[in-house]
């Protein structure tokens, strides 16, 4: 493991609410770590902060390597991705929304190919490639949005509540995803989740997020 | 009613012919009509994307504005554009009056705020998380502006479309700037009023025709790409 995230006294307000009162942890391990709460606790823009995607209002999330601090330039956002809850789907088909990752960075077209193939076989749509992405189940779209981030190959992957909007069968399929993805130990994956049970099965490490305070559960 | 009769007659026998008149007229208002599309486009896209994708001071008048500009009489247009042009005009130097690119540049100003407000509507459409998406794959910022611009492409060929059938059937503006000379300047809506004018039909009745005909193509067209707009669905 390459990359590592340190979170330090982070803390956000919105309208002038503290969602995020003090959380910090380092994120230096291979493996799932899973972040519960409860709804509104702060979870999703925890996670955000530490996508990069949003900036923290107090504190700071810091990026390791070997090297030691990386800057929060392109080159370290191609090396992380956010599955957000609701992915964002291309109007095109599922083929395409899954090479858009590879195709910005410039990959040329047979590795594209072989890469989102790939990609797809491991969440189980390859059958599916070439229908509109549009006409995806839920279940099938969060699946998508997980080969997407897949195929760009990140060290760091976070899932916002993957299976918050799925049937009882996709979420079965996303968990075993997500276990296989355990078992390959190339990402380190962070995930957020509402789901006691869920949780369990997947944690490898297991943090809670209560009353904006980030901490390890026992 | 029989000359209304022989006058349809006589045009669709200039139709099929393939009168040198009236294929002059109506390669000439294609010519004008498409530069001055090419023109609105070039300038309308990037102010609709500047509009639907970023915030500033102001936006919410200029997009106002632009609305209002949609609505344009094509006769005040053609008035403005022949004070400018004019001999004694600011821009009377440049001896465009009565030429085809006076009509261009009056076709423009009307096709461009179309073009514009039709694009920052289609731009500012285009659902937020899919921009967030574009950016947790890692694209930079003009590889996120330029998937939105992507996946509003039906609306802003809609957009295009609709300006292009405004200009086309346009004859106000041209009319007063271009002057409506033979073999110069008269392009199908022109040389239709002038034509009835003289009560000489079978030609205007012709023009009407391929006026209509160049509609329904433009409207097929744009049904068309609405319909590959819409997301397919599976029963």
């Amino acid at each position: 493991m390459s990359l590592r995230i340190d979170a330090s006294h982070v803390r956000k307000d919105y309208d002038g609410k503290t969602v995020l009162r003090d959380c910090s942890y380092t994120f230096d391990r291979h493996g799932v770590y899973v972040l519960m709460g409860r709804n509104g606790s702060g979870k999703s823009t925890f996670l955000r902060i530490c996508a990069l995607l949003e900036n923290a209002d107090g504190g700071e999330i810091s990026y390791y390597s070997e090297g030691g601090v990386l800057p929060k330039d392109l080159s370290l956002k191609r090396k992380i991705t956010l599955v957000l809850p609701r992915i964002g789907v291309f109007n095109t088909t599922v083929f395409k929304n899954v090479a858009y990752g590879q195709k910005i960075r410039g990959i040329s077209h047979g590795e594209i190919e072989s890469r989102a193939n790939n990609a797809l076989d491991f969440v189980g749509l390859r059958h599916k490639k070439d229908q509109h992405a549009l006409t995806l189940s839920s279940g099938e779209t969060q699946r998508l949005g997980i080969a997407r981030a897949l195929v760009i190959e990140p060290e760091i992957l976070f899932l916002d509540e993957p299976t918050a909007s799925v049937d009882e069968e996709n979420t079965g399929i996303i968990e075993s995803i997500i276990s296989k993805m355990k078992r390959e130990d190339r990402t380190m994956v962070v995930m957020t989740t509402h789901d006691k049970d869920q949780s369990e099965r997947l944690a490898d490490f297991l943090l809670v997020l209560k009353d904006g305070v980030l901490g390890e559960k026992a | 009613m029989d000359s209304i009769l022989s006058g349809f007659i006589k045009a669709f026998s200039l139709i099929i012919h393939l009168d040198p008149e009236l294929l002059g007229i109506v390669l000439l208002s294609l010519e004008v009509s498409g530069l001055a599309l090419i023109i609105a486009t070039v300038a309308g896209l990037p102010a609709g994307a500047v509009l639907g994708l970023t915030r500033f001071a102001g936006r919410d008048f200029v997009i106002s504005v632009m609305n209002t500009f949609m609505g344009l009489p094509p006769v005040v247009v053609g008035l403005f554009g022949y004070l400018l042009l004019s001999r004694s005009g600011p821009l009377g130097f440049m001896g465009l009056l009565y030429t085809p690119s006076a009509m261009v540049l009056v076709q423009t100003i009307l096709a461009f705020p179309i073009v514009a407000s039709l694009c920052q509507a289609a731009i500012a459409s285009v659902d937020p998380v899919l921009r967030q998406a574009a950016e947790t794959l890692g694209a930079t910022h003009s590889q996120v502006t330029v998937a939105i611009i992507k996946e509003a492409r039906y609306g802003i060929i809609s957009a295009l479309i609709a300006a292009f059938g405004r200009v086309m059937a346009e004859v106000g503006a041209i009319l007063i700037v271009g002057g409506n000379i033979a073999g110069y300047t008269r392009v199908m809506t022109t040389t239709i009023a002038l034509e009835t004018d003289k009560g000489n039909f079978e030609l205007a009745l012709a023009l009407g025709i391929v006026i209509l005909l160049l509609s329904f193509i433009i409207n097929a067209v744009l049904h068309a790409v609405q319909k590959k707009g819409m997301v397919p669905v599976i029963i």
